[in-house]
């Protein structure tokens, strides 16, 4: 099976139509970031406190709106996450103080807790701690000198099988009953009940972590392009890699605009997807910039722009394919990789889309376009030529002087 | 030629047994249930997985300067009085901001050579440099401050792990965090509510027992009424916990003694025990030289009373009856919880300096699980429509990509399971795209063979020229990717690196099979062709 045979599409003669396409893009999303959503950045990087949610029903927007507001907290932004019932409630570095780092989540659960009877505790959200502590002292089993123990297993097997089996959330204390001795139920009954949530996640990001993880980011962003461009400027020329960089930093914008235009939050591990994709691109320029330099020393006569065009024309098949099978896992990964990655595996999505346009629409053209500059000032078109011969030409000129 | 294939084939069977090793160990059964069990025994799962707690702290380093500094104030005031050398003043001019800084006053001129040799003789990690109108500044040296702040950190973090340990927490990290900002990175698995363990691990556990000259007293303003609004000399206004007296719930402030008598220093044990009514107390138990000045004190403030002061908060005020020697409880309303906690946190000895918490994130069991679940499911399905687009497309040689791909994942996962580098769920995604991207060095070999093969090469020709001319590009685009990578795995934490990590791994592992691997397999069909048959490609 070929999908390709021997193509030879003019890619650089649609050069005009690829870059009103990137300008497109690009203008919408600066134009998002600078006008409309800005970057929408996660907990991560803003500082503040999320808690996400798990409701026994399909949770009321409204009830959970009027509890915030009863507990003070009319900052708090209530989003259904998920498909099962969860919300997430996100309170804004303002509520999240070094001080009190932990105060608006303890404020966010009491203003849930709603009809507690007296006295009991919230078994959903109970720690296995205090749910043996209790039966400790209540003793249901009669247990002898291993109390502890045993009540501390029983205790585990409780919470894990409410958070295991039922993931988060029991209904009714019958549900218990296959996982543990029905005298413990019934003891538990007594000092426990039964809310309609349960907290399954909780991520507390100080104002000085955020700045922190801020700063790293857009190090680690700036580190990764550079070790790129230092790399393929010794293993070809520097505008191979001047060349790659832009391209790099071209996708790195439409991704980022992309997040922006959908008003996705950009976490750590968004920031790691677009790691990737530099990488990923570069993987892709650096394929034809290879054919390119083999293409030079095979075909000296022609001119620079038929040899990048008949080497984006060699690479095509592979690069659709890799780009294909590529987004074929990134696709699965966005389909069935759960919430939790969503974000994460939208930017590989949108990126590896993107990455692979931009190696033939970007990197090449970028390099036919800096000779034709070159040759209009009158110089020499010196730079189009592989690293051995580079290294060979600097030797010489260090000769001469 | 065939008996080089039969070396690289055993060298790829060695490979692949070391690598299950590394995945499975040496599983006790081969039901499902016992090779699952063996993975996780042997694969290490992130916080993100498994569910618990992650927390970053911040050591207030100067703290410990600040301390520090005190003494070092208190033996200046000592050597100056035996040399007897005048001054108006010595004082910390900025205790908050720079510690490592105290300021003498007036200090006369004719004696300036004798307090340049005793301040590098007693304060030898001071420097002392001259100021306007007779004062000096004696700074910590530079090098002397940086040990003694990434001493705080090391201290911090041995004090933490002892209590945590204590707490029979499994399998805790606490390590130090990013780069010289003295921050612990603590995780601590399988913990969902951290409220206990996080006040545990902050308490600095300073205790002292000071003299108590008044108290308690509903505020502040009432204190300096009482004493027409001057403190007495060298005390102090420090709160009272809730617990402590004074009205019920509400505030209460003593005025104690600036000077301690004893400190957590002068402690050799403390343990729960109880007090004359058998309400839980704290008893604890005093050093020699503790136990010699504690007695010296309680000789001296006989129907006195004495304030133990812990983290600079009043707990129990007592009557002195009679001298003590070494032993005492403090009182304080506690729960037998809180005893236990507070022995165990004074046992484990005091903090050097004081920590915040900066970050804290808390993943519950079951989202892990769900986690996992999806994670597990869609590299599963990527994977296999990998594997089944690779043989329709390249029939023959599709096998060799596939088996090149599954010897990369078992290379991948093995390798996680040697070194005990973590998996977290961004890893899996890693996992996941080592696939995609694993694939496209056979796509690059493969696209090469067939271009060769139309322009006329015969199959051993094409297939060697198609691996040499890929070689080179499959060695530039994995640096470029292992750099990012890298710079990832210094930058990230928790998560991103175990991202870093299996993209890494992967992609090495990817050298190995793409290339070395898939080339055998290659050698082995052509050895077995005749001349010119055709390949499947």
């Amino acid at each position: 099976m070929e999908f390709f045979r021997e193509p030879n599409f003019d890619f650089l003669g649609k050069k005009w139509y690829f870059l009103a396409f990137s300008l497109v893009f690009s203008v919408a999303g600066l134009l998002s970031i600078f006008f409309w959503h800005g970057i929408p950045l996660g907990v991560d990087f803003r500082g503040g406190t999320l808690v996400y949610v798990k409701f026994s029903h399909p949770p009321d927007d409204n009830a959970i709106r009027a509890a915030m507001d009863r507990a003070n907290l009319r900052n708090a932004k209530i989003q259904r996450y998920g498909t099962n019932n969860e919300v997430l409630i996100d309170l804004d570095v303002r509520e999240t103080t070094e001080q009190a780092l932990d105060q608006g989540k303890a404020q966010i659960i009491n203003a849930l807790e709603t009809n507690i009877p007296t006295g009991k505790e919230d078994l959903n959200n109970a720690p296995v701690l205090s749910v043996a502590n209790y039966l400790l002292e209540k003793d249901p089993l009669r247990a002898g000198t291993d109390a502890r123990q045993r009540y501390t297993g029983v205790a585990q097997a409780i919470v894990d099988y409410r958070d295991k089996t039922k993931g988060g959330v029991l209904n009714s204390f019958d549900e218990l009953k296959g996982a543990v001795d029905p005298a413990v139920v019934s003891s538990l009954q007594e000092g426990f009940f039964l809310s309609d949530f349960g907290v399954r996640n909780v991520e507390i990001v100080g104002p000085q972590v955020g700045e922190q993880l801020r700063k790293q980011a857009v190090l680690a962003t700036v580190y990764s392009l550079a070790g790129m461009l230092v790399y393929l400027a010794f293993r070809f020329e520097w505008i191979y890699g001047v060349a790659a960089v832009v391209t790099v930093f071209h996708d790195t914008l439409i991704t980022v605009g992309a997040f922006s235009l959908t008003n996705k939050e950009i976490s750590l591990t968004v920031i790691a997807a677009i790691l990737t994709l530099i990488g990923y691109s570069n993987n892709d320029t650096i394929v034809v910039f290879d054919r390119i330099r083999e293409n030079l020393k095979l075909m000296r006569r022609e001119s620079l722009s038929v040899i990048v065009n008949k080497s984006i024309n060699q690479t095509l098949s592979r690069t659709i394919l890799t780009a294909g099978l590529t987004f074929l896992t990134v696709l699965a990964l966005y389909l069935f990789g759960g919430e939790v990655l969503h974000n994460f595996s939208f930017a590989l999505v949108v990126g590896i889309l993107i990455g692979t346009y931009s190696s033939i629409a970007i990197a090449a053209p970028i390099l036919v376009a800096y000779q034709d500059w070159r040759l209009n000032r009158g110089k020499r078109p010196q730079v189009m030529v592989s690293g051995k011969d580079a290294a060979a030409r600097r030797e010489k000129l260090k000769a001469k002087a | 030629m065939n008996k080089n294939l039969g070396w690289k084939a055993v060298l790829i069977a060695g490979t692949l047994l070391v690598f299950l090793f590394g995945i499975f160990g040496i599983p006790k059964g081969f039901s499902g249930q016992a090779l699952s069990d063996a993975v996780q025994d042997r694969i290490n799962l992130g916080l993100d997985l498994k569910g618990g707690t992650h927390l970053i702290l911040q050591v207030q380093v100067n703290d410990a300067v600040k301390v520090e500094s005190e003494n070092a104030i208190q033996r200046l005031k000592e050597s100056l009085r035996t040399h007897k050398i005048n001054y108006t003043e010595i004082s910390q001019p900025d205790a908050a901001n720079r510690p490592e800084q105290i300021l003498i006053k007036g200090v006369p001129p004719e004696t300036s050579g004798d307090l340049r040799s005793i301040v590098s003789e007693r304060l030898p990690e001071y420097d002392l440099s001259s100021g306007t109108e007779n004062s000096w500044t004696v700074t910590m040296k530079a090098q002397s401050l940086s040990e003694l702040k990434n001493r705080s950190v090391e201290q911090a973090i041995e004090t933490i792990r002892n209590r945590i340990d204590s707490l029979g927490v499994t399998e805790p990290t606490i390590q130090e965090h990013g780069l010289g900002q003295y921050q612990i990175l603590v995780q601590l698995p399988g913990v969902d509510d951290p409220a206990r363990v996080k006040q545990i691990m902050q308490s600095t556990a300073m205790l002292e027992i000071r003299q108590s000259l008044g108290g308690p007293y509903p505020s502040e303003q009432a204190a300096l009424q009482d004493h027409g609004g001057v403190l007495p000399p060298d005390s102090e206004l420090l709160p009272g916990t809730a617990r402590a007296g004074g009205g019920e719930g509400g505030e209460s402030w003593y005025i104690v003694s600036r000077a301690a008598a004893v400190t957590g220093r002068d402690l050799r044990s403390a343990q729960p025990s109880s007090d004359e009514n058998g309400a839980p107390a704290v008893g604890f138990n005093l050093t020699g030289e503790g136990g010699r000045k504690f007695f010296a004190f309680t000789s001296a403030h006989v129907k006195d009373s004495l304030a133990v002061v812990l983290d600079n908060k009043v707990q129990s005020v007592a009557t002195i009856d009679e001298p003590i020697h070494d032993s005492g409880i403090i009182r304080g309303r506690f729960t037998e919880q809180e005893v236990k906690d507070q022995s165990m946190i004074l046992r484990s000895g005091a903090l050097p300096a004081g920590i915040k918490y900066l970050e804290e994130r808390t993943v519950g069991p079951s989202l892990g699980a769900e986690s996992i679940r999806a994670g597990v499911h869609a590299a599963i399905i990527g994977m296999a429509a990998v594997l089944i687009f690779m043989l329709v497309y390249y029939r023959g040689a599709g096998i060799n990509a596939d088996v090149a791909l599954i010897l990369n994942l078992i290379i991948l996962l093995g390798f996680l399971g040697f070194s005990k580098a973590t998996l977290t769920l961004p890893g899996i995604a890693g996992v996941i795209l080592t696939v995609g991207m694993g694939v496209d060095s056979n796509v690059l070999i493969f696209e090469r063979i067939r271009e060769e093969l139309r322009n006329g090469k015969t199959p051993p020709s094409a297939v060697e020229q198609g691996f040499s001319h890929a070689w080179v590009t499959i060695v530039d685009t994995h640096v470029t990717t292992i750099v990012s990578a890298f710079i990832l795995f210094i930058f990230g934490t928790g998560p991103v690196k175990g991202f870093a990590v299996t993209l890494t791994f992967g992609l090495l592992a990817n050298l190995f099979t793409a290339v070395f691997v898939s080339r055998v397999i290659f050698d082995y069909i052509l050895s077995r062709k005749q001349r010119g048959e055709a390949l499947s490609i």
